[in-house]
Order: C-alpha cells, then structure tokens, then sequence
C-alpha cells in the first residue's frame, strides 16, 4: 500500500523530535506562533503521545506581534497545558528599539536574533527544535534537519557537517548547540494540508477579513503598533488575510477572499507569488536571510 | 478532501556544466512552482543569455555559489503535480563535492544524470552514476541535453545512449531511461518536444510521474530502532522509534535486542493514535505485555527473522574529512540510534570511482570510496545496506572533534575474520577507579558512556563497569536491602582494583549509596576519582529512565534509593555533575579533565 506524502512528512519529522529529545541535554521548541509553529507543536504531541511533550516551548516576543497572536499563543498553552518561556530583550525594547526609526535590519538583530541567543543562553538550551522549512527561501534550502551552530550562535555554511539517511550527528563540544528543523521537507501547501487533515487551530489572522491597513505599492501594511505613514497615506478597509505571522510592520498582508482552510489551498493553487515575498525584512539587502542566519538568525 | 498522492525523492547529477540547476529550474517553472516574484528577482539577475532567463539563479542559495556560479552544497527543491509530489536533492557537479553528491543520494531513490549531447557521457557523469549506485540508487534517468547544439540528431543521441549502457554493466542492478532534451527551452522537460519526432517515449516530468516508486523502507522482518521511551504520567512504558522494516500487529511477538528476551505487542499507536498494525516507514509506539530491559540504542525485531549481531562487520566507506582515514585509530560509530567505539581494522580495498574497480590502498581521503572490515565494542545489530537502508547504514564519528567522518554500507556482517586487537591504547600507565555514584536516573550511565568514548579516543586503557550490567552477572544473587548493597559495591570494586592495578582506568557506574563502603573501597584502590552525579530526586523522578520511582510511589516495590532507601551524598568528590543544569558535553568534559590531569601528575 502506498503511503501518502503527508504520512511520510509526518513520520519524519515526529523521528527527527524524537531523536532531538533523546539526544540532547536540555531541547527547548521555538514557538513563533504561526502555521508552521501550530503543526510542530501539533506533531510533537503525536511523537510524545500519550505522554506529555518533554521540552519547553520558547517564543521570542519582539513587543511588536499582533495582539491576536499574543491571544492565540496564552490559549493554546492554557488549554494544552504546555511549558512557555516568553523571552523579549528588554533592554533594546526600554532603549526604544523600534522597525520604524532603526530600519528593519538593526531591529531585527535586537529584538529577534539578540533575545533568541540570549534566552538559549540564559536557560541553557542546547539544542532548538524550530519550524523552518527549506522551501521557504535559498539559503534554506541548503540547511541540514541538524545545523550546527558555535558558541556566538552563528552558521557556517561552507562547512556543514554532511547528513546522510536519518544519522543525524547530535554530538556536541562544549560551547556548541544545535538548531533542529524538522519541517525541513514540508512545503506550504503541505503545512496547509496538514493543517486541514489534522483539523489544527491557527491565528485567525491567517483568514481574509476586512482590514484596516495602509496601502503603499504592492503592500498592504498593518495598522497595529502605529507605523509613520508617508504623506497623502491613511488606513483603509481592505479584504485581505496574513501568507506569514511575524511582527506588524514588517508583515504585509495580501488581498485575499479566503476564510477557510480550503479556500487558502485552493488559493495557494493558483498563486503566482511566492509566501515570504510579503516579509519586508527579507528585502533589506542582497542574500539578506544568508546573512542573517550567519549571524544566529533562525 | 483528502490528498492521495505519493512522494518520489530524487536526485540530479552530472557535469558542471551540463545544466543541471537549468533542468530544475526548468522544471519548478514548467509545474508552476515557482513563484512570480521569485521568477522577476532571477530574471533581474540574469546576465544576459541566449534563452532569456537563467534558471540556474533560482537554485544556487548560497552567496559564494552565486558569485563563482557553481553549485556547492546539495540543496533541497519541492515541487508537485496533481498526480506527485517530488523532493529533489540538487547536487553538486565538482569532484571535490563527492561527499556532498552522496549525502544527496542517501535520501533518494531515483538519480537524474545529465550529460551534454556534444560531449556524451564524461568521466564525471561515469562518476555520478557509480556513486548513485554505490549509495543504493537502482533507477536511471539518463537526460542528455542540449539537443539543440546538435540539431537534434537521433544518431548523436542513439550513439550516447549506446556508450552509456556498455558502461551501465558495472552497476549494481540498474535500469537506465535516456531521454533527449533541451532545458532551457524545456524540449521533452514537461511537454513532449515536436523538434525531436524519432523519440516517442515520455517527457521527463512524465516519466518522474508515472515511474514505480520504489519502496521508502522494505518488507521482511520487523525491525525497530527504539528512540526513546515515553512514560506517560497514567502509567505504562511505551518504546518509541521509526519502523525500518516489516509489519507487526497486536498481539504479535518482538524479540529485543541485545537481551534476546521476547513479549508480546500489547498495544500500538501510529503517530499517537491507536492502531491494530503498524508497518515502515512509520513512527510508532509500542507497549509490551511485560517489563524488558529495553531503552535508546535497543532493536525490537522479528524473533523468527532477526538481524545479524556481531562485533565485526565489512562495510563500504564514503571518506567525507580532511583528515584521512587511519586503520587502529579510534571512531564512533552511529548506527541507528546508537553510538559504538570501533575503529577499522583493515582497509581492504579503494574504489576507483568511475570503474568501480578495486586497488589496495593503505589510508582514504576524502571523496573517496573503500572496503573496510570494522571492529566494535559492542555487537551491532544490523542488515546488510541492500537489504535495508535503515539498518545497513551508519557515519563514522571523530571522538574528540564531534565531526562526521565517514559514511558506512554494511556489506557483511560477521563475516570477516579480522586480525586481532588493534596496537592502539599503550597510552595509560597508570590506572585508576572513576567512581559515578548518584540517584538513579541522575545521568551515570549516560555521562560515564560519554567519558569512555572520549578516553578511549585518545588511546587510554579502558573498562567501564555499569552498575545494572553487573547485577546480571557478577552480583545478581544480591538484593537491595544495606548488606547487599555493601557486598554489591565491594565485589565491584574487588574487579575494578585488580584492573587498576594493572594500568587500566576504570569507569564504575554504580548508585553506592553508603559513604561508609564507597570510603572503604576508595582506600583500596588508591587511585580514585569519586565523580558526585547531582540532580534533585523532583528531577530523577521526572525522568525516571528504569520507571522505578513511579513503581514505588504507587507501592509496587520498595527500597528505592532516594524515596524509602537513604543515599548518602559524598562529602568531598573530586567532580560533581549538576545533570539538572548542565548540558552533557559539559559535565564529560569535567570529568575528563579531572581524570587527564590525574595521568598527568599521578
């Protein structure tokens, strides 16, 4: 009998949690509250079933997210009963770190990839199981299931340990830690599939609604946390839903009709953009995600 | 609605300049698979050439690879159709990227090779093609592009075709498609090409659709690598792992490994839900209808057909360091789910990569292909890499620097009669008893393992006694009432001073809860390095690897150190592991330094 493609994804991925839990020393789940956080968490329930997930989840607030995120993310531990560390870098957020006056590049170094590798720091974490998928842009695609990262946090894509079959090597120098990414062979559309066959819960922000944003070019930019509009714009209502979840303004919506998970897929179908085309971050500079994850981004 | 499709993996290869990443790109874009804005990112990238856009700019990620317009590092492409889902692993063409060719290949099932029709097959794709079938690739499609520099001519493709198959009977097994193309133009890539009438056969993406897909994981007997095992607070033990091989149903019997003791399946979960069977390539959950010794690095397999175990084994090596391979010297190797010390015995061949031929060699470098008899520490239970991926396969890992050396295909297992103990291990002069004492649960076992690879790396004299092994033999007419214990510890330490004495460092993980005895057998060894294994019982409790501590809160025995047993915590060891705070590497590191300083200046 074959086995669909969604089995296999899944069957992979719930080996690659497991073997990260078995290996390492003190693993902790990135939870960025998105799509591909959802069916992670999802899938590790499966792979620790019936016992509860053994690791905590940690979400890195930058203090812009969407508030419908911040909901989103205080039910499904509630109700899951799951282990949360929120961590923010407080003192870029007091010091007045924002997108708007620092440009995105600087900002997302503070209050992103700075509080990632301090809380792994501060609890110790050496191993962080994320949802990146090598689909979503180039320099992914080249990331091992297992990425060594050394002691500052940074990547070294030249010299990746090679991976062969499912032998991924977990051993770690003092100092080291790794990066475990076991949606690393999932697509969107399989994420959304997935989502559907699983009946997984996702941020509302996910189905298209009416929204005020600003218009600017091809962008449709959130209203949330205030971003200084240029002369002559003004928010508008607009039907449109979130491709990704990251922080407001550097989130673009796009126009959408879509309110149901099949309607995203049959939309996704026919799309001729590609997912993170709306994440201004990622057009900050040439090989801007390479760069970042050199420097500890996930 | 349900999505049925199926998924193939496979990879691309061939000369560097024969338009591989073209072919990809060709293909992402003919299925709609890429997107827009991607498509205007590269089509403002592109310098300018004869067909408009350079597909190649969408798959090399990397920056040097951009700049050098080379692909480096395999990379991963996703693209579907209505009847198929692909995972391509996008290779790199260059010699000195053979290891990376074939971290590729591992995971796929099916090999693109690309030749160019003005060149035919080069060594490079003879090359390709050996490696693809040395890493377990059966089928070939053979695309020769670039048609259109040679008008199209049937007798150019029929002459290459012809040259290619004469090499093919080298291979192991294989069955070649060859199908003329042109990639940049997409002749016979998607749609059939009208420019090439005398060819009747499929398109490329055609072919990669309809083609059988070769089985992910075999039949045969059961086979499963336990991962870890899941405790849920209600009770009961659940073996956790990925199925290598085989079906197994409730109320089937499994035979563990290496106990050889056997249970029946009492219940299953597939992706932690109940299910009736559970078949390969799938994770499952398994719980037994009695208590095995069973944990991570253990095998759960068909009593009637199980695996070979055995201390020796020829494998076929894939050298993938800088530092060449050294015959003697100390590796790890990581086969399944576990890690083993061994090292090679005798290198007893190198592969010429293009003929496959065999020469004698006395080292590997990297790239390179050889035959190699192993010898490890502990029996490994495994199946030779034809029959199976999963238990076939291993990587040879450094000791000392974590790095992936190699990787390994089992050819035989025990068969080789190797020579004897290898001459490595002069090193330590002075024995000496480290001593990990601790709760259960607190990390002995694990931290002492750890420190054994690490000496053993660098050549000590080595015996590690764990505690729970030694209750099967040396002292297993004893219990756990304060006398046992004693005599426990005391027949422990009679064995671990009469090899300490005769230079070896010996590693005991023991729980030796009384001060007063481990006291004792301190002041007869002498040289004794007491490592204090530390974590709060709320943690040993938590983790409860054996499942004793929830055993005795629930009544079902007593005398469990730490809950209704006293454990007297060393006053003054030369380390203490805080395994609650620190990370593993760090606490094998401690005692490692504890442990090299004391040879130093004994």
């Amino acid at each position: 009998m074959q086995v669909t493609h969604l089995r296999l994804l899944e069957a992979e991925s719930i080996q690659i949690l497991r073997e990260a839990f078995a290996e390492f020393s003190r693993p902790a789940m990135l939870y960025s509250i998105g799509k591909d956080s959802s069916v992670l968490l999802r899938l590790a329930q499966k792979a620790f079933a019936p016992a509860a997930i053994p690791f905590p989840l940690l979400h890195i607030d930058t203090g812009y997210k969407f508030g419908e995120m911040i909901a989103f993310r205080d039910r499904v531990c509630r109700e899951l009963g799951l282990n949360l560390i929120v961590h923010q870098n407080r003192e870029a957020l007091d010091a007045g770190t924002d997108p708007f006056r620092m440009g995105l590049s600087r900002c997302c170094g503070q209050l992103k990839t700075k509080a990632l590798l301090d809380a792994l720091a501060a609890n110790r974490i050496d191993a962080a199981i994320g949802g990146a998928r090598r689909e979503e842009e180039r320099s992914r695609a080249k990331e091992r299931v297992y990425s060594l990262r050394d002691a500052f946090g940074q990547w070294d894509p030249r010299n990746q340990r090679p991976e062969l079959w499912d032998l991924w090597n977990a051993r770690l120098e003092p100092g080291q830690s790794m990066r475990v990414f076991p949606l690393s062979n999932w697509t969107e559309l399989d994420v959304w599939h997935y989502i559907q066959q699983e009946s997984i819960p996702v941020v509302p922000l996910y189905f298209a609604e009416q929204r005020q944003v600003v218009v600017r070019g091809k962008l449709l930019i959130p209203v949330e946390h205030n971003p200084p509009l240029q002369p002559g714009e003004r928010p508008e209502p607009v039907l449109c839903r979130m491709r990704t979840l990251g922080c407001t303004y550097c989130t673009g919506a796009i126009r959408s009709t879509a309110r149901t998970v099949a309607e995203i897929i049959e939309e996704l179908h026919a799309a001729e953009r590609s997912e993170r085309e709306n994440r201004l971050i990622d057009y900050d500079q040439d090989g801007s995600m390479e760069v970042k994850k050199r420097e500890g981004y996930f | 609605m349900s999505d049925t499709r199926g998924l193939l993996r496979f990879l691309t290869a061939g000369s560097v300049d024969d338009g591989k990443s073209t072919l990809i790109g060709r293909l992402l874009h003919d299925t709609k698979n890429i997107f827009q804005d991607q498509l205007d990112a590269v089509r403002a990238a592109s310098t300018v050439g004869g067909h408009g856009i350079d597909f190649s700019l969408v798959t090399d990620g990397l920056r040097a690879e951009r700049e050098q317009g080379i692909t480096i590092d395999v990379a991963y492409r996703y693209f579907a159709t209505p009847r198929r889902k692909f995972i391509v692993a996008d290779s790199p063409g260059h010699e000195q990227y053979t290891r990376n060719m074939a971290t590729g290949a591992s995971t796929a099932s099916l090999a693109v090779l690309l030749m160019d029709a003005q060149k035919g097959a080069t060594t490079q794709t003879y090359r390709h093609a050996a490696i693809a079938s040395l890493m377990g690739i059966r089928s070939f499609v053979v695309a020769v592009n670039k048609m259109d520099l040679v008008d199209f001519r049937e007798d150019v493709f029929r002459g290459i075709e012809n040259a290619f198959s004469a090499f093919a009977g080298r291979l192991q097994n294989p069955t070649f498609h060859f199908i003329p193309c042109c990639a940049p133009a997409g002749d016979n890539i998607v749609e059939r090409s009208v420019r090439m009438p005398w060819y009747d056969g499929p398109a490329l993406l055609e072919y990669l659709e309809t083609t059988p897909i070769p089985e992910e994981r075999p039949s045969g007997g059961f086979r499963l690598a336990v991962q870890t095992v899941l405790r849920p607070t209600a009770g009961g033990r659940y073996y956790a792992g990925r199925i290598a091989a085989g079906t197994i149903r409730e109320g089937d019997s499994a035979m563990a490994l290496p106990s050889g003791t056997a249970a029946r399946i009492a219940s299953i979960l597939v992706a932690g839900q109940p299910a009736e069977s559970a078949a390969a390539p799938l994770s499952a959950s398994f719980r037994l209808d009695r208590e095995l010794d069973l944990g991570r690095g253990d095998m759960l397999v068909d009593p009637q057909q199980p695996p070979a175990l055995s201390r020796r084994i020829t494998a076929t090596l894939l050298w993938m360091s800088a530092q060449p391979l050294g015959v003697g010297r100390p590796y790890l190797i990581k086969h399944t789910t576990r890690y083993v010390c061994a090292s090679i015995s005798r290198l007893t061949a190198v592969l010429d990569p293009v003929t496959l031929d065999r020469r004698a060699a006395g080292s590997l470098a990297m790239n390179e292909f050889g035959e190699a008899e192993i010898e490890t520490h502990q029996p490994l239970y495994a199946d030779a890499y034809t029959e199976n991926r999963a238990t076939g396969s291993f990587i040879l890992v450094d000791p000392i620097s974590s790095e992936t050396l190699a990787a390994g295909m089992v050819t035989e297992t025990g068969g080789s009669k190797a020579a004897g103990q290898s001459e490595a291990a002069e090193a330590s002069a002075a024995g000496m008893a480290v001593w990990f004492t601790g709760l259960s649960s607190a990390g002995k076992s694990t931290i002492s393992k750890a420190v054994y690879e690490k000496l053993w790396a660098k050549g000590y004299k080595l015996e590690l006694l764990d505690g729970d092994a030694v209750r099967q033999h040396l002292t297993r007419d004893l219990g756990f009432s304060k006398h046992d214990r004693d005599e426990n510890i005391r027949r422990i330490g009679f064995v671990a001073e009469l090899l300490v004495r005769n230079g070896v460092i010996v590693l005991v993980a023991a729980i030796s809860p009384y001060r007063e005895v481990r006291e004792e057998v301190r002041g007869r060894i002498g040289s004794f390095v007491e490592v204090y294994v530390n974590a709060p019982l709320a943690v040993v409790e938590q983790r409860d690897l054996k499942g004793i501590y929830r055993r005795c809160r629930a009544g079902e025995i007593h005398g469990v150190t730490g809950i209704d047993d006293p454990y007297e915590p060393p006053d003054h060891p030369e380390v203490e592991c805080l395994t609650d705070r620190e990370t593993l590497a760090e606490s094998v590191d401690k005692v490692v330094r504890a442990v090299e300083a004391r040879v130093s200046r004994p």
